[in-house]
């Protein structure tokens, strides 16, 4: 085990694929020379040379569909869209090609490559830079996603997202980057896909969250022990395949479900997952299944109002006293 | 078609047979596909080739077994030119499950990985990235392909038709971009699409070299990819093709083209590459008026075995929903 960043953990996981597979390249605008707006492809540069981690112009939709075309002709490439934002411009080739190529092609071919998007909210971006998308991709098919909580996480899901012969979503939280955490040195430690965690055991409340929600669910429960209050928290780790069994089995033992979403909640994933508590375990359920999510407004600036519009810990402890106090 | 221009000798007599075959072959799969859509046994979107045939054959006979080709939704003629099977493109097309693509594709999206066929793409525009893609991957494994890319002329006023030859140009990878011109983004003809009618001169922003060809002649199609596919490959850089062509039936099989007028259509009807190229094989006497009979009897024949395969195929079974979504 060592201990490092989100960002470091996310680094490390590219360059030992790559070390180990030579046909894993990286591209994407400003991740050779400049090492990435956000500094996580640092010293890929120099250590693959430019063949293989190459900068872009500035072309998201290319970017996605040209790393579809090389998936298709052998390659495993691991583009970068800047922010997950920028996903919007490449929709077409995300869910028109990458999503479809192996179906319409009646699985005579693959598509084997993974987009890296960091996103969500927090940081004054305004608007257009805040966003989370995370159900935009969740409702198409032929895609996996991953969204990691943790450095070790970051490191093992990245590695298998490498692995995986179908195309991966894979979304970081800017605000994770500079988190720590252990992570396993072992070279060959992945985290498979479709498997959620239970990052803490807990008896009266189920937690649902992914990515950075995740671990303001932690926060929360931390929080919450101290008035006796037992959470569990499950981080789904991946958004497709979803790991349903996770909280269905969870909420089986605790009869109450928060779902924490950064998305906006009308036709989010929080909704989705609700339903499929309902549909799974309605009789054990003590009380409704509760969201918590991003606010359906576009993000203001101000960080005074900005953060009224995302999820915050306190918000969930007061989430969990609702669901434990409401009257059924 | 430069009727000045001899033949014989220009190309050995069974080549230039096999490319006015060619041209029959899909002529034939074409018009029958029109009869089976009226009858109902193709439903969906059905864009015919007929009058464009020069372009996929001349190109192709121009390329090598090894290089990708990659086209848009009016792919049938693509396809089959390459070597995939007709009787399993008309399978694809009545969806059974024997199809090229399992019925799973249908008309727009036939794929024949084993001839290097990489794909039709029915998002306009969308290929152009993948060409990119598969054209970087190619040269990253020293594989020596040229990636063809064909696309119509509405295409290039797309985001990825600007961005892609940017990219292709900037990373220098052997892709041949090969425009279609049949003068129609469905209805709208060019001029009132692009601002630049001359559309070989759109690619000087991205310092690609272009040329124009008369895409209703298939040996100067064939010429003009000869000679780019060799720059091509020898440069490791790519290279434009405009071809000026013309589609004789509408889009698809729901436009009946209103907006063309019928002289148009006649002064092109008279430039069909076919029978313009039947003439001179006869008038050289590289075949005879007997032997353009058999031809057409063999293509005809070999259509019909296309359509009785495709009707007696099996539908796909319903499990095969959920297959081929995921790895």
């Amino acid at each position: 085990m060592s201990e490092m960043t989100y960002r470091d953990a996310i680094n490390l996981a590219l360059k030992e694929e790559m070390r180990r597979d030579s046909s894993v390249v990286v591209f994407g605008e400003d991740v050779a020379l400049y090492e990435g707006a956000f500094k996580v492809t640092r010293g890929l540069l120099s250590e693959f040379g430019e063949e293989r981690v190459r900068d872009c112009p500035i072309s998201e939709n290319t970017i996605v569909g040209v790393a579809v075309g090389a998936a298709m002709g052998g390659l495993r490439p691991v583009a970068e869209l800047m922010t997950v934002n920028f996903a919007l411009l490449a929709m077409d080739q995300i869910v028109n090609h990458m999503a479809k190529v192996r179906y319409m092609f009646g699985g005579q071919t693959s598509a084997p490559l993974v987009i890296r998007m960091p996103g969500g909210g927090g940081s004054q971006l305004g608007a257009q830079h805040s966003q989370s998308l995370e159900s935009y991709f969740m409702h198409c098919p032929g895609m996996h996603i991953a969204y990691p909580a943790t450095p070790a996480d970051a490191k093992g899901l990245l590695k298998t997202a490498i692995r995986d012969d179908n195309p991966v979503i894979f979304l970081e939280h800017e605000l994770l980057y500079n988190s720590r955490g252990e992570v396993p040195d072992d070279p060959e430690f992945l985290v498979p896909f479709g498997r959620a965690a239970v990052l803490r055991e807990g008896t009266a409340v189920t937690l649902v969250g992914y990515g950075r929600m995740s671990i303001l669910c932690l926060q929360a429960a931390a929080l919450l022990e101290k008035d006796g209050i037992s959470c569990e928290v499950i981080d789904l780790r991946t958004l497709s395949p979803l790991d349903t069994e996770s909280f269905i089995g969870s909420v089986q033992k605790t009869g109450r479900a928060l779902v924490v979403e950064e998305c906006w909640q009308s036709a989010g994933l929080g909704g989705d997952i609700a339903a499929r508590i309902y549909e799974g375990c309605f009789d054990r359920l003590l009380a409704p299944v509760k969201r918590i999510s991003g606010l359906d407004v576009p993000m203001p600036y101000s960080r005074k109002i900005e953060k009224l519009c995302i999820p915050q810990t306190d918000g969930i402890v007061q989430g969990v006293r609702e669901l434990l106090t409401a009257p059924y | 078609m430069d009727d000045s221009l001899k033949l014989k000798g220009l190309l050995p007599d069974a080549e230039l047979l096999r490319f006015y075959e060619q041209m029959v072959l899909c002529r034939e799969f074409e018009e029958s596909c029109a009869e089976q859509y009226a009858k109902g046994e193709i439903t969906g979107f059905l864009h015919l080739y007929s009058g464009q045939e020069a372009v996929a054959v001349g190109c192709t006979a121009a390329l090598e077994s090894r290089d990708y080709i990659l086209s848009a939704y009016r792919d049938h003629a693509q396809a089959i030119v390459r070597g995939a099977d007709p009787k399993r493109v008309m399978a694809e097309l009545f969806g059974r499950a024997t199809g090229i693509c399992k019925g799973k594709g249908g008309s727009m999206h036939l794929f024949s990985p084993e001839h290097n066929f990489m794909g039709g793409y029915a998002i306009v525009g969308g290929q152009f990235p993948i060409a990119v893609g598969l054209s970087y991957a190619a040269s990253m494994r020293k594989e020596d392909r040229v990636t063809a890319c064909f696309f119509g002329d509405g295409s290039m006023n797309q985001g990825t038709f600007h961005e892609s030859l940017n990219w292709a140009r900037l990373w220098d990878l052997p892709v041949l971009f090969i425009c279609e011109n049949n003068f129609y983004g469905i209805g709208t003809e060019v001029h009132r699409a692009s601002a630049e009618v001359m559309l070989h001169r759109r690619t000087c922003g991205y310092d690609i070299p272009s040329e124009k060809v008369d895409g209703m002649d298939v040996i100067a199609v064939y010429q003009a990819t000869k000679r780019a596919a060799a720059w091509v490959r020898e440069r490791q850089r790519p290279y434009f093709i405009e071809a000026v062509t013309y589609r004789f039936r509408g889009h698809s099989m729901a436009d009946p083209a209103k907006y063309r007028s019928s002289a148009e259509h006649e002064v092109w009807k008279s430039r069909d590459p076919i029978p313009n190229l039947g003439r001179r094989l006869v008038a050289e006497g590289i075949i005879d008026e007997a032997g353009i009979e058999e031809i057409l009897k063999r293509c005809t024949t070999q259509v019909e075995e296309a359509v009785r395969f495709a009707s007696e195929s099996p539908w796909p079974r319903d499990e095969e929903i959920w297959e081929d979504i995921y790895v």
